[in-house]
C-alpha cells in the first residue's frame, strides 16, 4: 500500500549549530525523524538519544566464533582425522595453531561485523535511499521532521527551526514505497526514475 | 570557545570550505580523462601485456624458463613476493594504526594508501601462486579442502600454510576496510551524478548510504573496530612471512630478529611507495592543499625512523651470527658482505641505511624533488634486501659441490615488470574513477583549519601566506 509522507526539512550550515538545534528541538517535545550529515558529527547520536552501537558486540561474537572454529578444525585434522608426526612435534601442537587461529579470528570478526552493519542498516547495492536534500552528502546538515508524527503545525515547526538557526526550511513530500525490488528491477527503475527516492519523487 | 593552536600547521590549507572539498576531489572523477592520464595508463597496460606474455610463456613451458637452479630455488619470485607484501603495509598502517593513535593528518592520504595496499597485495599474491609452476592445481592444494585423496589435509604446522591464511586474510580485511571507507564518498558522487551510467555505478557502490546519524554512528564503530583488527593483522602478516625463513635451517635465515625486522622493513618500503605515489597524485590532481608539505614531512620522518630500525637489524644479524659461534652462520654473513653478491649487499646498505638519514636535514625533507628521489632509492634498497636475504643464503648451501650463481633470465625480469604494469594499471584506474582523498574524513577535520582559523593561526608568520589570504597588519592583534 502506498502512502504519502510529508516532512519539514531544516538545512544547517555548521555542525555545532546543528547539535544545539537537535537538543533544543527535542527539548520542545518534537520528534525528529532523522538527521543527515556529510561527515560523522560526534555526540550527535547522544543528542538524538540513540543507544550505543552494538557493533563491538557483533565483532566480539564473530571473533570468538572464528577462534573456536580454527582451534576445533586444526585439532580435529591434525589430532584425530589424520594424525601425523611432523618435525617431531606432537599431533596437537597448540603453539603452531596460533597463527591460523589468529587470522581466522580476525577474518570472521571483520566479515561478521561488516555483514551485521550492512544487514541492520539495510545497505545493499540496489537500495534506493531517501535523500531529503542533495547537499546532505556535500556541505549541509539536514534535520528531517515528520509532520504527521508531531502535534505542532507546519508553521509552528518552521518557526521553531528558524529559531534554532536553520539556514533554510523546506517541505519535502515522498511517496512511501517500500524498496523490496530485485536487482534487475532496480536497474530498470534507475533508468526510468533515478537512483534516490528524492530523484524518483522529482520525476513523478 | 574553540581552542586553536598557534604552533601547529593547519591540516588542510588554502582556506577550503566543505563545498570546495567536494568540488576538488570529485573533479577528476567527473571530468573526462586527461591526455596525461591516458598516456600513463597506456604505458602501464603496455607493461602489463608485455610482462604478461613472458609470464604466460613461463606457465606454458614450465618454471625452467626462470633462472632458478637446483640451489637457488627461491629467487626473484619470492623476493618479489616479500617486497610487494611489504609495500602494502604502509596503507594499513596509515589507515588503521594512525586512526587508533588519533593522528588527524592521515585523513588526506589514507584512501590512496589503502588502495596501494590492495594492489600491492594482489601483485604479491601472484608470486607464490605462479611459483608453484602449476597454479591451477597448487592454488587448490594450498587450501584445507576435502580432496580426492581421502583424509589428506594441509599441514597446519607449516609456516607456508600460515602464509596462505595470513595473506588472504590481510587482503580480504584490507579490501573490506577500503570499501567501507569509500561508501560515503560514493554516495556524494552518486548525489552529484549527471549521467545514468554514473548514477548506476556509484548508486550501486554506495549501497544506498544516505548519511543518517544512526548509520554514521554504526559506521564509525565499524571503522574503529576494523582499525583495531587491522593493526595486529598488519604486524602478524609480515611476521608470518618472516617465519617462512626463520623456521628453516638455512644459515642467515633462522634468527629470532626476523619478525620485527621484516615488519619495520615493510613499513619503511611501504611509506616510500606512498610518498612516490602521493607526490605524483598531488601534482597531477592539484591536491597540494590536502596533501600538504606537513604530510610529506611526517612521512619522511617515519621513513627515517624505520630506516634506522632496519639498519640496526642489519648490524644485529652480524652480532647474532658472531655470538652463535656457528661457523656456517658466520660464513653466511661474511659472504653477504664480501662474496659474489657484495654489490647487492652494499646497494642495500646504501639505499636503506644511509639514504633516509638525509631526512634529518630540514631542507632535505621539504624538497619535493629530493624526497621523490629518495623514495625510489628506498624501494630499490628494500628489493635488494629481500634479494640479499634469499639469494645469498641459498647460493652457498651445505654442500659445496652444489654452489651456484643465480642469473635472472628475461622471463624473471619481465614477470617482475608485469607486476609493475598490473599495479600501476589498477592504481590509475582507481585514481580516475574513485575519489583519491577521503572527503568525509577530511570534512570532519576541516573545522580546525578553516579559513578564519587558518588566518588567525598564521598571523605570526603572515608573510608566508598567499597574497589573497594575508591579514592586514592592523588586524593581526
Amino acid at each position: 500500500m502506498e502512502k504519502n509522507k510529508h516532512f519539514l526539512v531544516g538545512i544547517f550550515d555548521d555542525h555545532d549549530i546543528l547539535l544545539n538545534a537537535v537538543k533544543h528541538v527535542r527539548k520542545q517535545g518534537v520528534k525528529i525523524e532523522e538527521v543527515y550529515t556529510p561527515y560523522p558529527v560526534h555526540f550527535l547520536e547522544d543528542a538524538l538519544g540513540y543507544k550505543r552501537s552494538f557493533m563491538p558486540k557483533a565483532a566480539f561474537g564473530f571473533g570468538a566464533l572464528g577462534t573456536s572454529l580454527a582451534i576445533f578444525f586444526q585439532t580435529w585434522v591434525m589430532g584425530i582425522d589424520w594424525p601425523m608426526i611432523i618435525g617431531g612435534k606432537t599431533h596437537v601442537a597448540i603453539p603452531d595453531f596460533v597463527p591460523i587461529t589468529f587470522e581466522l579470528t580476525v577474518l570472521l570478526s571483520a566479515f561478521g561485523m561488516v555483514g551485521t552493519f550492512f544487514g541492520t542498516q539495510d545497505l545493499k547495492p540496489h537500495k534506493v535511499p531517501r535523500v531529503f536534500d542533495r547537499r546532505q552528502s556535500d556541505d549541509k546538515h539536514v534535520m528531517a521532521i515528520d509532520l504527521a508524527a508531531n502535534s505542532l503545525s507546519e508553521e509552528e515547526l518552521t518557526a521553531l527551526l528558524k529559531d534554532v538557526q536553520a539556514e533554510e526550511v523546506n517541505r519535502k513530500d515522498f511517496t512511501d514505497k517500500e524498496n523490496k525490488g530485485s536487482f534487475i528491477e532496480y536497474v530498470v527503475d534507475l533508468f526510468t526514475n533515478g537512483v534516490t527516492e528524492s530523484a524518483r519523487s522529482l520525476n513523478k | 570557545m574553540q581552542v586553536v593552536s598557534k604552533v601547529r600547521e593547519p591540516l588542510v590549507t588554502g582556506g577550503k570550505t566543505y563545498k570546495d572539498i567536494t568540488e576538488d576531489i570529485c573533479r577528476p572523477v567527473e571530468a573526462a580523462p586527461n591526455p596525461r592520464w591516458l598516456a600513463a595508463f597506456g604505458v602501464s597496460v603496455l607493461l602489463l601485456l608485455a610482462g604478461g606474455y613472458y609470464l604466460g610463456d613461463m606457465l606454458w613451458n614450465g618454471i625452467g624458463k626462470w633462472g632458478m637452479n637446483k640451489t637457488v630455488q627461491w629467487a626473484w619470485d619470492i623476493t618479489n613476493f616479500v617486497w610487494w607484501v611489504g609495500i602494502g603495509h604502509a596503507g594499513t598502517l596509515i589507515s588503521a594504526v594512525l586512526l587508533l593513535f588519533r593522528q588527524k593528518w592521515r585523513t588526506s592520504i589514507n584512501r590512496a594508501a589503502e588502495a596501494m595496499t590492495i594492489f600491492a597485495v594482489i601483485c604479491a599474491l601472484l608470486w607464490p601462486v605462479v611459483h608453484m609452476g602449476r597454479p591451477w592445481i597448487g592454488g587448490i592444494w594450498a587450501l584445507p579442502l576435502p580432496n580426492t585423496y581421502g583424509s589428506l589435509w594441509v599441514n597446519f604446522n607449516s609456516p607456508l600454510l600460515w602464509d596462505v591464511f595470513a595473506i588472504s586474510t590481510y587482503f580480504s580485511v584490507s579490501l573490506v576496510f577500503w570499501f567501507i571507507g569509500l561508501i560515503p564518498d560514493f554516495a556524494t558522487i552518486r548525489d552529484r551524478a549527471t549521467t545514468k551510467m554514473s548514477r548506476l555505478m556509484y548508486g550501486m557502490l554506495s549501497m544506498g548510504f544516505n548519511g543518517s546519524a544512526k548509520t554514521w554512528m554504526h559506521y564509525e564503530a565499524v571503522s574503529l573496530i576494523l582499525a583495531g583488527l587491522s593493526t595486529p593483522l598488519v604486524l602478524s602478516v609480515h611476521t608470518i612471512v618472516s617465519f617462512d625463513f626463520a623456521t628453516s635451517v638455512i644459515p642467515g635465515w633462522h634468527t629470532t630478529i626476523f619478525p620485527p625486522y621484516f615488519v619495520a622493513g615493510a613499513i619503511f618500503s611501504g611509506f616510500a611507495m606512498v610518498l612516490t605515489l602521493m607526490i605524483i597524485t598531488r601534482k597531477v590532481y592539484k591536491l597540494e592543499d590536502y596533501i600538504t608539505m606537513e604530510h610529506i614531512e611526517l612521512m619522511c620522518i617515519v621513513i627515517t625512523i624505520t630506516g634506522s630500525v632496519v639498519g640496526i637489524a642489519y648490524i644485529t644479524e652480524f652480532c647474532i651470527a658472531w655470538y652463535s659461534g656457528v661457523e656456517y652462520e658466520q660464513y653466511a654473513f661474511v659472504n653477504r658482505m664480501t662474496g659474489q653478491y657484495w654489490w647487492a649487499y652494499w646497494a642495500m646498505m646504501g639505499c636503506n641505511v644511509i639514504s633516509p638519514q638525509m631526512f634529518y636535514i630540514k631542507k632535505a625533507r621539504t624538497s619535493i624533488g629530493f624526497i621523490f628521489f629518495i623514495s625510489i632509492v628506498v624501494n630499490i634498497g628494500m628489493w635488494f634486501e629481500r634479494f640479499v636475504i634469499i639469494v645469498t643464503s641459498l647460493h652457498r648451501d651445505f654442500l659445496p659441490s652444489s654452489w651456484l650463481y643465480f642469473n635472472p633470465t628475461i622471463h624473471d625480469v619481465m614477470s617482475y615488470v608485469m607486476t609493475f604494469g598490473l599495479f600501476f594499471t589498477l592504481f590509475f584506474l582507481f585514481s580516475k574513477y574513485f575519489p583519491v582523498v577521503n572527503m568525509a574524513e577530511v570534512k570532519s577535520i576541516l573545522k580546525d583549519s578553516d579559513s578564519k582559523v587558518y588566518k588567525s593561526r598564521r598571523t605570526i608568520s603572515n608573510d608566508v601566506l598567499p597574497e589573497a589570504d594575508r591579514v592586514p597588519v592592523e588586524e593581526q592583534g
